[in-house]
Order: C-alpha cells, then sequence, then structure tokens
C-alpha cells in the first residue's frame, strides 16, 4: 500500500527469549527461539477487553488499536483482542473496571500517565497498586512546538520572549487539566517566572496540534506522533524534546530534519525533562502465569516490523520493562507525579 | 453509512443517534397517521442526497476545507453551539418556559462528571458510578424508549400508525413530493455541509437545519405535525455533516467520530498517518477511499430503499409482541455504552422522567439537545475566556466569530421580535410584557 519507512531503531535481541507456545505464529516476525514448553501454561479461554482509559483518537487509544491489529494480523493470540475507550471522569472509568475485575485475566488496559494523575489531582479511589502491572511497552516523548513562521530557532528564544512578554499573554495549549502536558507547562514557568502561561486545556491531543497550527494558542508540548504530520507538512516545527539524551531516529523526517536533529530541552537551556509511560496493566489479584502470558504476547508485539514502524513514526523511546524491574520503575514514577502535583497545587483535597 | 438509525426513530419515536432526534419531529407524527413508508423514504433519500453533496465537496474542494476548519479556535466553536441552542429557541411548539426549564435541566445534567477545565468531579456526590456522567445514549433510550411505551400503554396498549398500509410503489410517489422540497435540500446540504467541516456536527447540524426550514417554509406552522419538509431538513443536514466530518480527520487527523476513530485505527495499521500530507503522500489510498464513499453510499440507498416496505410493516405487528422486544432491546443497548448494569436503572429512570414530562407537556428534545451539546458549548465556552482573560470581546473579534454570534443573536430574538410586531399589530396596548422573552435570551446566554 505504501513505502514502509525503513526501520533504524534499537536492536530487539536485548529482549530476552521469550518462550513460544504452540500457537501458530505468523512465520516472519518472531523472534526467539522455542525455549522450554512449560512456561505457557495458561492461556485465554475467552476473548480479551483491552481496555483504554482515554477517549478515541489520542496517543493511547492510536497504540492500542495499533497493538489489536498487529495482534489479529500475525495471529498472536487465539482469542481475540477487543479494545474498548472508557476514558470518563479522565481514565478513571477504566482504572476502576480494571480494580473491580479482581483475578480476572482477560482484562488488560493500556495506560497514560493518567495512571498516576487522575486519582491524586480528582481523588478517586484507585492508584497502581490496585492493578497488577504487566509490562513498559516504550515511553512517550514530549516536545515543544511553535508554528513554523514564528521567529524561535531555540527554546531559550521562547522563553525568553515569554518572560519578556506580559504575564499570561502566551498561551500553551495542552491535553486535559493537571495532567502531564499541564505538568510540564508549570515546571517551564520556572524558567519564565515570574511571568507565567495560560494553560489552555483541550479534549485530545490531536486537537491540541491543530489549536496551535490555526494559531489559537503559542505553543504546544504534543507528543511526537500527534503533531508529526504537521510538521513534515510545514506548519509546526520542533523547539526541544523533553529527555534527557536526543532521540535514536536518523531517519530524515522533514526535508532536511530527522527526529535525532532535534535538542534536548536542556542542551537548548531549558532544564526539563518528562516522559510518558505506555505500559499494560492487568486487574489486581491474577496468577503469575496470567502475567506471563502478557509478557510474552507484547514480546511477541514487539518483534514485529510494523511495531518497529510504528515506534519510529511516533518517535518513541523504546525501552522494555516486566517484573520487577518495572514496579520499581512505575513506583518511583508515582513518587515523582506526586511530587510534581504538589508543588504544582493540583492536588485534591486530602491526598 | 449512518442509516440504520432511522427506523426506530420514525417508527417509535426512539432516536439511535443523537441527529436522529430531530428527524422524531415530523417523522414520527407521519408514521402515526400511517404515513410510515413515505417518511422513511424522504429521511433515507435525503441522507444519501446529504451524503453525496458532501462526498462531491471533498473531492472538489478538500485542500481548501482543510484550510478553513483551521481557523476555528474555541471562540468559533462557542459561536456554533451558541447558533445551535438560539436556532432552537421559540422552534417548540409548547411555552417557551418550557423550553428554558428542559433545557436547563439538560444542562445540569450534562455537567455531571469530571470538568474537563479543571480535572476535577463535579456533582457526583462520591459516587463512581456518576464519574462518567450522563450518557446521551442512556438519556435518549430512556426518555424517548422507555417513555413512549409507558405512555403508548397508558393510551390502551397500541402505537398509533397500525393502520400503515404496505405500498410498494411508495418509494416513487415519495420521489416526486420530494423534488418540491429542492430549496430545502440545498440549505440543509449547505448548513450540513458547514458545520461538519467546522466540525461542529451532525447534531448541532440537524436540529439547525430543521429550526431554518420551519422558519422559512411556507408551512412552517404545520412542522411537528408530520410535514414531510421537515424529515428532508435534518436528515439532509445530518448525513452531509456526517460525511464531510470525514474531512478533519483525513487532513487534520482529528476523528470527529468514534466511527472515524476506528477508521484512524485502520489507518495507522497501514502505516498511513492522517493530516495535511496524507492527500500528498497517500493519493492512491486518499481517493480510493472516496471512490468508495460514492460506492457505498449508493449500495446503503439501495438496500434501504428495497425494505421501505418491510420496515414500514413492523407497525403491524401488536403492541403487546413488540413493546416487550423493544424493552429489551432498550435495555441491552443502555447496559452495552459502558458494559454496566448502572446504567439499566438509569435508563429506567430516565424512562420515568420522559413519561412525566410527556403528561406535563415539556418537549424532551431541549434536553436532549443539552445533554449533547451542553458540556461541549462549556467547554469552548471557557477556553476561550481564558485565552481572552476575560473579555467578551472575543465572540467579535474576527469576521468567522463575530458573524456566527450575530446570526445567532438575531435568531435568538427572532421569536421575540415577530411576537412583539404581531403583537403591535393586534392591539396597540400600552407596555409591552417584554419580560418573558428577555428572560428567555438571559439564560439562554
Amino acid at each position: 500500500m505504501q513505502a514502509r519507512m525503513k526501520q533504524k531503531g534499537l536492536s530487539w535481541t536485548q529482549f530476552a527469549p521469550g518462550s513460544l507456545c504452540a500457537v501458530a505464529v505468523a512465520a516472519a516476525a518472531v523472534i526467539a527461539p522455542a525455549a522450554p514448553a512449560t512456561a505457557q501454561a495458561w492461556e485465554p479461554t475467552k476473548p480479551v477487553q483491552f481496555i483504554i482509559p482515554a477517549g478515541t483518537g489520542g496517543g493511547a487509544d492510536q497504540m492500542a488499536r495499533f497493538i489489536q491489529g498487529v495482534v489479529a494480523k500475525n495471529n498472536l493470540m487465539k482469542q481475540p483482542l477487543i479494545t474498548l475507550n472508557k476514558g470518563g471522569g479522565a481514565g478513571a472509568e477504566g482504572f476502576l473496571e480494571i480494580k473491580k475485575s479482581a483475578g480476572d485475566p482477560h482484562h488488560i488496559i493500556i495506560t497514560l500517565s493518567n495512571l498516576f494523575t487522575t486519582p491524586y489531582a480528582t481523588g478517586v479511589p484507585f492508584s497502581w497498586k490496585d492493578m497488577t502491572p504487566v509490562a513498559m511497552l516504550a515511553l512517550d516523548q514530549f516536545i515543544l512546538w511553535v508554528p513554523s513562521d514564528t521567529p524561535y530557532k531555540v527554546a531559550k528564544e521562547y522563553i525568553d520572549a515569554v518572560k519578556a512578554a506580559d504575564d499570561k499573554s502566551f498561551k500553551m495549549g495542552g491535553t486535559g487539566s493537571k495532567q502531564e502536558d499541564q505538568i510540564i507547562t508549570v515546571a517551564l514557568e520556572k524558567l519564565t517566572a515570574p511571568k507565567k502561561f495560560t494553560y489552555v486545556p483541550y479534549g485530545g491531543g490531536g486537537t491540541v496540534a491543530t489549536q496551535l497550527v490555526g494559531k489559537h494558542v503559542n505553543s504546544t508540548v504534543n507528543n511526537p506522533i500527534e503533531a508529526v504530520s504537521q510538521w513534515k507538512a510545514g506548519a509546526l516545527k520542533p523547539l526541544c524534546v523533553f529527555d534527557a539524551k536526543r532521540s535514536v531516529y536518523t531517519q530524515k523526517v522533514t526535508a532536511d530534519m530527522a527526529w535525532s536533529d532535534i535538542p534536548t530541552c536542556k542542551e537548548s537551556g531549558v532544564d526539563t525533562e518528562y516522559q510518558m509511560l505506555r505500559g499494560i496493566f492487568m486487574a489486581p489479584g491474577v496468577k503469575p502465569e496470567h502475567v506471563a502470558f502478557y509478557v510474552d504476547l507484547f514480546k511477541k508485539v514487539m518483534a514485529t516490523d510494523d511495531w518497529k514502524t510504528f515506534m519510529e513514526q511516533g518517535a518513541f523511546n523504546q525501552t522494555f520493562m516486566s517484573g520487577d524491574q518495572f514496579n520499581t520503575w512505575v513506583a518511583a514514577a508515582d513518587k515523582l507525579h506526586y511530587d510534581l502535583m504538589k508543588e504544582a497545587g493540583f492536588l485534591a483535597a486530602g491526598k | 453509512m449512518l442509516h440504520f438509525s432511522l427506523e426506530p426513530a420514525i417508527l417509535f419515536n426512539i432516536p439511535g443517534e443523537p441527529w436522529s432526534v430531530a428527524t422524531t419531529f415530523d417523522g414520527h407524527p407521519m408514521a402515526q397517521q400511517g404515513k410510515a413508508d413515505e417518511a422513511l423514504t424522504a429521511a433515507f433519500t435525503s441522507s444519501f442526497v446529504g451524503a453525496l453533496v458532501a462526498v462531491i465537496l471533498i473531492t472538489f474542494l478538500a485542500p481548501l476545507i482543510a484550510k478553513f476548519a483551521l481557523q476555528f479556535g474555541p471562540a468559533e466553536f462557542f459561536s456554533v453551539f451558541f447558533l445551535t441552542f438560539a436556532s432552537f429557541v421559540g422552534m417548540g411548539k409548547g411555552s417557551p418556559f418550557k423550553v428554558l426549564a428542559a433545557m436547563c435541566l439538560g444542562f445540569a445534567l450534562g455537567s455531571v462528571g469530571l470538568d474537563k477545565m479543571t480535572g476535577t468531579l463535579r456533582m457526583t456526590f462520591g459516587y463512581d458510578e456518576l464519574l462518567v456522567g450522563f450518557d446521551f445514549l442512556i438519556a435518549v433510550i430512556g426518555l424517548f424508549g422507555i417513555g413512549e411505551i409507558l405512555s403508548s400503554m397508558e393510551s390502551g396498549l397500541k402505537f398509533s400508525g397500525t393502520t400503515a398500509k404496505i405500498r410498494l410503489n411508495a418509494v416513487l410517489q415519495t420521489w416526486k413530493l420530494l423534488l418540491k422540497f429542492w430549496v430545502t435540500s440545498i440549505r440543509s446540504c449547505i448548513v450540513g455541509c458547514w458545520m461538519g467541516i467546522t466540525p461542529g456536527g451532525a447534531t448541532p447540524a440537524s436540529f439547525m437545519s430543521y429550526g431554518l426550514a420551519k422558519r422559512f417554509s411556507k408551512r412552517g406552522d404545520n412542522f411537528g405535525k408530520g410535514e414531510i419538509e421537515g424529515v428532508v431538513a435534518p436528515e439532509t443536514a445530518a448525513h452531509a455533516a456526517g460525511t464531510s466530518a470525514l474531512l478533519p480527520m483525513l487532513t487534520l487527523g482529528i476523528p470527529g467520530s468514534p466511527t472515524a476513530a476506528v477508521l484512524l485505527g485502520g489507518l495507522m495499521i497501514w502505516g498511513l498517518q492522517p493530516g495535511p500530507m496524507l492527500f500528498i503522500e497517500q493519493k492512491d489510498f486518499v481517493w480510493g477511499l472516496i471512490a468508495s464513499m460514492y460506492l457505498g453510499n449508493i449500495a446503503g440507498l439501495i438496500v434501504v430503499l428495497t425494505c421501505v416496505p418491510l420496515f414500514a410493516a413492523i407497525l403491524r405487528v401488536p403492541f403487546s409482541i413488540i413493546a416487550p422486544i423493544i424493552l429489551v432491546i432498550c435495555a441491552v443497548g443502555a447496559y452495552t455504552v459502558h458494559n454496566s448494569m448502572f446504567d439499566v436503572w438509569m435508563m429506567l429512570g430516565f424512562g420515568v422522567l420522559g413519561y412525566v414530562f410527556q403528561k406535563l407537556g415539556y418537549p424532551l428534545p431541549p434536553l436532549v439537545l443539552a445533554i449533547v451539546l451542553g458540556d461541549k458549548a462549556e467547554e469552548s465556552f471557557r477556553q476561550a475566556m481564558l485565552g481572552s482573560q476575560g473579555s467578551l470581546t472575543i465572540f467579535w473579534s474576527n469576521w468567522l466569530v463575530g458573524s456566527i454570534m450575530t446570526l445567532g443573536m438575531i435568531l435568538l430574538f427572532w421569536p421575540l421580535m415577530t411576537w412583539l410586531l404581531d403583537k403591535r399589530k393586534a392591539a396597540r396596548l400600552g407596555p409591552v410584557p417584554a419580560a418573558a422573552g428577555a428572560a428567555v435570551v438571559d439564560r439562554e446566554r
């Protein structure tokens, strides 16, 4: 249908050989050699509900629907994977559903930062501890975007412009309120102090990018995948990426720039870092073999060429984790969000 | 495409989708008069015409239109919603106060759940079930579906309209009739395409088009009593809007509806990135998709039209058989919205509310419209206010938003003005009791 982008990502051998079950796996894609067949004692006995704690069209939704497509296309599961949007209450609807279905191995959920922010901001009673962590699929980047016909060349110039202007005259568009985009905005305001942004919350990442193209806001911190199309079309330009190091993707996205050409915010004089978890969780109280099945399933998904292309398109930071390593990471991320939100005054009463 | 939400809307007064609500106003009375086949034919044909015009528009004007859609910021969105609400005022048959009361109740229900502007919960009173707010579908299934069954039970266990004859040539006869309404069709196509692109969506489009048709039609006073023009207008506009809403999805990557989101996911798996480059990088795909829209619409029309006599015959089934079936389908429908039993109880609650509304002569559509669009209107208003730092002048800050707002104002005051003029003509009474109209206007704003 179209020329796929060539893949130049990370080496995938680092994701240790997962054991293969007897399920017929479409030949091409699979990595691991057959390991001891004993590990795959369990597999789903009915359709698996793949819950998306966000609305349609956003980053989590795109990834989940993409995974569903890959699983179906490569016959990675005997039972179908059914995606279900439960984005009500900033995702609380989806997370409460998982919390409620304790012990049920036929529910999985994809997470975004609202796993941490929603309970702190709204006081809805759930946390990541009410779920079983399965695996981290990737970390999503945040990039500071401005319309391409603005004069700013580096992030520092933009920050200085905000500093020089009237208080609140610069508008930052973002997804939702008291969530990741606003947390980053608050972090940026440390640098623009005493001037602040006017943060304008919108429904979804795609809308935010479009609002920036239409110049209804001055800047956004869209995820790469939400804004890449507008970047290619020459409507938006990236100033810096909120990560410790530059992206590894060197394939040109526009005529003269690749993801790897976007400087980190730190090197352009703006010391702020933030990344968003794209991970999978299950209901509480499931057995280790249930978790093992899904860890293995996602390893297979990640081994496909489709997944690699998807990762590059969205300039994802490819980091895979499961087990204790993932648990430790999630606990640390939870603490980080608590601290950031406390500092910004976003915590609900009693939190 | 969007056809199958229509039959229950017309036959049983149970709209399956938000944009079918306006179709019930005249579609259902027509069915009650035994003209269900005419109403269905008119609805299906109009939706075809609307969709076709939208596809033609996409074919020739896509890049241009995409640019226009970019001009829509929060203030522009609010002005579109405002125009929708305004064109609704004075549209109802009953007292404007009752319209207003129903609408305000809708706004209140619409505000339950998470407030997207501040990220905090509103009016959930600690109940987790209320987090997601009141879903339109559950409200509509209850208010219209269950409410209708309750009042039918009261009026002697039968649907009026059982006299529906099965006429095999109904389609052709209705088509002859439809030719007379070409002005309404063109107007509705314009409203629909415009609302789809902006993207206000199919629901505001259908209501607005109905409102305009009623205002400009010679038989405007008969609207709501089974006027075929009242079926043509909302249907044409809704489907023109629904189809042209695909344009923002293709050119900007914003899915306007859950269906479009599924399509978006489908594109991603093929490595297609919707957005401004799609028309340049993936020509084959885009034009293939547009070609399939032509084919799909034509095939859809043929399928539904051949079934018109069959659909209309459903009304001949005795109430005691069809009512339990409708009830079960309603319950299943409510359950599937969030897979939750709570929603089924809520549906029954709304059913009682719908019955009470009917008994007391309060109109349901304003309530439904406010549930669907209330929180969106609120969101855009507050986004606009954030952007302008509290200044209302943002609503007249450029020609686009200014003209929509002014048009909205005119529509809002239209009933008041005509009423005042009539009053003055009829008898030159002393002070004009304008308080009533003024109150309506104030609350609306």
